[in-house]
């Protein structure tokens, strides 16, 4: 049976890697439908050596459930998931996102007015985003509650500090010859912050605000760990593992996958339509 | 070198919004200290002073001001009692002692450096699959992309148990969810660095006739440097929050990530708050520690200005 089963891991390896070279190599590799399919087969051909290894070996479920098991939990869980989703995802984190965001912009825009303030906000700024700003979850479940508000000021938090630097770069992204330019045609402050520089800032503020999505979520997820009402993606991660119902703990994750790339996805196409001058936008 | 006062006027700047935002957050507790000592308070019930704001209650106590920086157990300690906490905690306890936070502080590192270890090595490994592979390129390069944009975090209490289920306990399942994270900026970020010869020097290599093998030591490797250290200052910072949040939710007993959720259950938040800035200088130190290194090894290369 172990035998079986590890005999048959390889086969299906080997059958996909097969495929995926031979069109790899192969005259069509460039098409666009090539290089979407390939990913897809590598994901699917894991997804079914996971599945075959977890029956043939009888890994318990408690271990690792197959992703039939997960699949079929997906379905039945429907709206338990959902509440659970717009607890974390939609009132936490999305609310912690914006005003993060809008906090870390408007004090990027007063300190760009001096080149004193901003020389100071880079450095001390970029090592705060390298802290472990999570650990201060603990912090605000217990200033705010349990429930979303101390979510979104972690994720707030969290957020503000990679906008807040990408954000204070872009503005300075301009040249001596371009800003000149605008001093030519008679333009004050205003009109060369919304003209110029902030149109040259956006590539940066889209890279911060993209590198921000992810961290919305992790901070809306992990606060939940240390207090939440019984709803949540975090609250129920912690709880199913909790009673070894590893199913729903992946059901949650794939929820968690999803959401993390379709908001990333989503500032990806925004910025691709405010930025639609920049060289690495164009087609 | 210029940016040193800007940088001190901003962190003076910090400080000072921080010392005064105690006053209003720890003015509640304190008034309700003051009067259980006898002190006049006005208003002069708990439930009367909950009307307040902690601004309106302090303009009616100002004479409760400077009792709102010594507070037991405050709600946002004061700059100097954090500082007292982790001067007590770190210097005058034995390294060996469960009180002392570089005790806490070696068990998250340990577990952090292993895994970033792990992570890194394998990362590397990938990229150069990735590079010389085109079909491993093609079927792996979109997900580790698409894994970054995925909260990877969320999945720790789920490693720290199945690994626990199957008889795995203490340092490594940490390191596990450590090097997960450090992994796939080391895959993508090496993964540009070995790309990033242009075809005019792939070209030279090859009328010198070089072989693959020593087109990868002696120009890809190289060239790649720069890249890999950009790598490593965002896979160590990741790798030591992944081992932090990876002690929050098991229950674990010693590690940053124990004494925070220690002092937030018992009650004590200056545990809490100096297990925290330990943390946050712990990370600061590995990532200038890996800053020192690069500008080191760019320099022997002569790929920077010396």
């Amino acid at each position: 049976m172990i035998w079986a089963g590890i005999i048959g891991a390889l086969g299906i390896w080997a059958v996909g890697w097969f495929i995926n070279t031979r069109l790899a190599n192969g005259p069509q590799s460039s098409t666009r439908f090539v290089q979407l399919l390939v990913p897809i087969i590598f994901g699917v051909t894991l997804l079914l050596m996971w599945e075959w290894l977890v029956r043939m070996l009888e890994v318990s479920a408690v271990i690792l459930p197959a992703p039939s098991v997960i699949g079929e939990r997906l379905m039945q869980e429907g709206p338990r998931l959902w509440a659970d989703f717009e607890q974390t995802v939609i009132k936490g984190a999305a609310t912690g996102y914006i005003i993060g965001g809008i906090a870390a912009f408007g004090v990027a825009i007063l300190a760009d007015r001096s080149e004193f303030l901003t020389r100071g906000i880079l450095p001390v700024g970029g090592f705060m985003a390298a802290l472990p700003i999570v650990g201060t979850a603990p912090i605000f479940v217990k200033w705010l509650g349990s429930d979303w508000e101390s979510k979104a000021a972690v994720v707030g938090v969290m957020v503000f500090f990679p906008i807040l630097v990408n954000t204070v770069a872009g503005l300075r992204d301009t040249t001596v010859m371009q800003r000149d330019l605008m001093r030519t045609y008679g333009a004050g402050y205003w009109p060369t912050l919304f003209k110029l520089r902030l149109p040259a800032a956006m590539p940066f503020i889209f890279n911060g605000l993209k590198i921000a999505t992810t961290l919305a979520l992790i901070g809306a997820i992990v606060a939940e760990f240390f207090g939440s009402p019984t709803v949540g993606m975090g609250f129920r991660i912690s709880t199913s593992v909790g009673q070894l119902a590893l199913d729903m703990v992946w059901a949650e994750i794939v929820i968690a996958a999803i959401a993390g790339s379709s908001l990333y996805g989503l500032m990806a196409w925004i910025e691709g339509r405010v930025t639609f001058w920049h060289p690495s936008q164009r087609k | 070198m210029k940016s040193i006062l800007p940088v001190l006027t901003i962190i003076g700047a910090i400080l000072l919004l921080w010392v005064l935002a105690v006053i209003p957050m720890n003015m509640h507790l304190t008034a309700d200290q003051a009067q259980r000592d006898g002190l006049v308070v006005s208003p002069d019930t708990p439930n009367a002073r909950q009307e307040y704001s902690g601004f309106g209650l302090t303009l009616r106590n100002p004479a409760l001001i400077t009792a709102t920086f010594v507070q037991e157990r405050p709600r946002l300690p004061s700059p100097h009692q954090v500082a007292v906490e982790m001067w007590n905690t770190i210097v005058l306890q034995k390294i060996s002692s469960k009180r002392s936070l570089v005790y806490h502080g070696w068990v998250t590192l340990s577990a952090t450096l292993l895994g970033f270890g792990i992570g890194t090595s394998l990362g590397i490994l990938l990229a150069v699959g990735i590079v010389y592979n085109r079909a491993m390129d093609m079927s792996v390069m979109p997900w580790a992309i698409a894994s970054q944009t995925i909260p990877i975090l969320a999945l720790a209490p789920m490693i720290i148990v199945m690994l626990g289920s199957i008889g795995i306990q203490g340092l490594f399942p940490k390191a596990i969810i450590s090097a997960y994270l450090s992994f796939f900026p080391v895959v993508v970020g090496m993964v540009k660095g070995l790309r990033s010869p242009d075809g005019m020097q792939l070209d030279l290599l090859r009328t010198y006739h070089a072989s693959p093998s020593q087109g990868f030591w002696k120009l890809r490797l190289p060239a790649s440097v720069p890249y890999l250290f950009a790598s490593l200052k965002i896979g160590i910072s990741a790798s030591l929050v992944g081992a932090i949040v990876a002690e929050l939710p098991t229950g674990a007993r010693a590690g940053f990530g124990a004494r925070m959720l220690v002092g937030d259950q018992y009650g004590q938040p200056l545990v809490t708050w100096a297990a925290l800035f330990a943390a946050a200088i712990t990370a600061a130190a590995l990532v200038g520690l890996f800053s020192l290194l690069e500008r080191l090894t760019l320099r022997r290369m002569g790929m920077v200005q010396a």
